[in-house]
């Protein structure tokens, strides 16, 4: 049911059943270290290129979300997935080895939320008994593709984010009268515009999404008449130590406070002061990664039961940013809550 | 489509953000250049007056300078150590000569993964192409002000 302007409202409570998190070396060393289910130091993650380590993170993610659910891989309908990699590659070579009906999707940074989004919206509308949504991110991948190679020799500047190496699933599964008391359901999404306001510069991309957010989540509450207050966490997925002040801020002017339940997980999932990763972490792999590993178990064990969960994208490439267009960004939100006993 | 919410154009934004963010210190940057950069040069000098201790003429002892530079360069490149010079140096590594060969190794490294033609062959000069492109344009243009200088003067 959609309500509001631009808020589906998903009636049947898709079930978030299990979720699965893999992360590199750099992320090992942040302080969400012990909240993900596998931690790998080495980069290329036992293959020959970090592409192919990029594909095996999503792998391992799917497969933990799948087991932790003690199900069947040939009971999954569909699987939802993105990554930031030039024609998707990370996850198309991942479905190669599942079998599963694949749906290649991309959203840059904003992938992990798209990709909940259309799952639970197949699994409420009946089309699925059961779907997968993923997203992921390599450093040492995305740097080659959007920047410099590694060994270049050059500085990073104050504003710019390190791309998380990891990846996240989720399994969404039909709610039944047992799973929907002990589990979270997706319950709202808000899919949200592309906004662009005018920021070029590749290294200040918590500015350039910003406005996106901040659209995506002024519609969300304007739709649902709720107040920030409504939830125990918001939760953006990339902005940065600076993007998310300027949200707070423009928020704060609009007549939203949202500075005691915001967090985001690109400066949840490093130490900005001693990692140097500039402003935070980013990458669809950021979001996916925090949240399946650290928010889905808070939820789970009910020390939260209500999420509004936003994921931000920056949709430039080399090529547009090389003729002079500017950062466009979008920001999809979706709600994760318990059932209320 | 810009409008949002927010109620800012994108001027707005843009000098809104400009006033929040965090600004490199650009003193700081110039100085740690000026020192890194300089000490490369030292360097250089040093193996030019070695190489003419040893008898060879000025402009042979800068080419043996020049090539053991580049040498140099490219083993710590390789060595994933010029990486690290760069971040603290900045414009003090990337200026000298051992920053052009850290430009032409870094891809090279980065994309032996595809293969030695199309991938090392056709991406070793990604970053120093056009160094190389208008450098060479550039000293034609002097060669050329330089020849018509001597015919009228």
């Amino acid at each position: 049911m959609k309500i509001g302007k631009h808020t589906i409202v998903f009636e049947n409570t898709p079930v978030i059943l299990s979720t699965g998190s893999a992360v590199g070396p750099k992320e090992k060393e942040g302080p969400l270290s012990p909240y993900f289910d596998t931690t790998i130091d080495d980069v290329y993650f036992g293959e020959k290129t970090f592409e192919k380590a990029e594909s095996k993170f999503m792998a391992e993610a799917i497969d933990l979300a799948i087991k932790k659910a003690d199900m069947n891989k040939n009971k999954i309908d569909y699987m939802f997935a993105g990554d930031l990699l030039n024609q998707c590659i990370s996850s198309g070579y991942t479905a190669r080895n599942l079998s599963i009906p694949f749906f290649g999707l991309y959203g840059a940074c904003s992938t992990f939320a798209e990709a909940n989004i259309l799952a639970a919206s197949f699994v409420n509308a009946g089309y699925s008994y059961n779907s997968v949504a993923s997203a992921s991110s390599h450093f040492c991948a995305s740097e080659r593709q959007f920047r410099l190679p590694l060994e270049q020799g050059t500085q990073m500047t104050p504003n710019s984010q390190w791309t998380v190496t990891g990846s996240g699933a989720t399994l969404i599964v039909k709610a039944d009268e047992n799973n929907i008391k002990d589990y979270p359901h997706i319950s709202m999404a808000t899919p949200g515009k592309v906004i662009d306001l005018g920021i070029k510069d590749i290294a200040n991309m918590g500015a350039a999404m910003m406005p996106a957010a901040f659209d995506t989540i002024v519609t969300h509450l304007e739709d649902t008449k709720r107040t920030p207050d409504y939830y125990d966490l918001i939760v953006t997925g990339d902005l940065g130590k600076l993007g998310s002040k300027l949200l707070i801020d423009q928020l704060k002017n609009y007549g939203y406070d949202i500075s005691k339940q915001h967090m985001d997980c690109g400066v949840k999932i490093f130490d900005t002061e001693t990692q140097d990763v500039g402003v935070g972490g980013s990458g669809c792999g950021c979001s996916a990664s925090v949240f399946c590993g650290y928010i889905y178990p808070l939820l789970k064990k009910k020390q939260i039961n209500k999420v509004l969960f936003i994921a931000t994208g920056a949709l430039m490439s080399p090529v547009s940013l090389g003729q002079g267009e500017s950062i466009p960004g979008v920001a999809h939100a979706f709600v994760i809550e318990n059932l209320e006993v | 489509m810009n409008y949002t919410k927010m109620g800012m154009n994108e001027k707005e934004y843009t000098e809104y953000v400009e006033s929040k963010a965090e600004k490199s210190s650009l003193l700081k940057n110039c100085i740690i250049a000026f020192i890194i950069g300089g000490l490369i040069c030292v360097i250089g000098q040093v193996i030019t007056d070695i190489a003419m201790s040893y008898g060879l003429e000025k402009k042979l002892a800068s080419s043996v300078s020049t090539i053991s530079l580049i040498f140099i360069g490219a083993l710590l490149t390789t060595l994933k150590l010029y990486q690290v010079l760069g971040k603290f140096a900045g414009a003090g590594s990337i200026v000298p000569i051992t920053g052009f060969s850290n430009s032409i190794v870094s891809p090279a490294i980065e994309y032996k993964s595809e293969g030695f033609v199309l991938g090392i062959g056709a991406n070793m000069f990604k970053v120093a192409g056009p160094v190389l492109v208008y450098g060479v344009c550039a000293s034609v243009v002097y060669g050329l002000i330089y020849y018509m200088s001597k015919i009228f003067f």
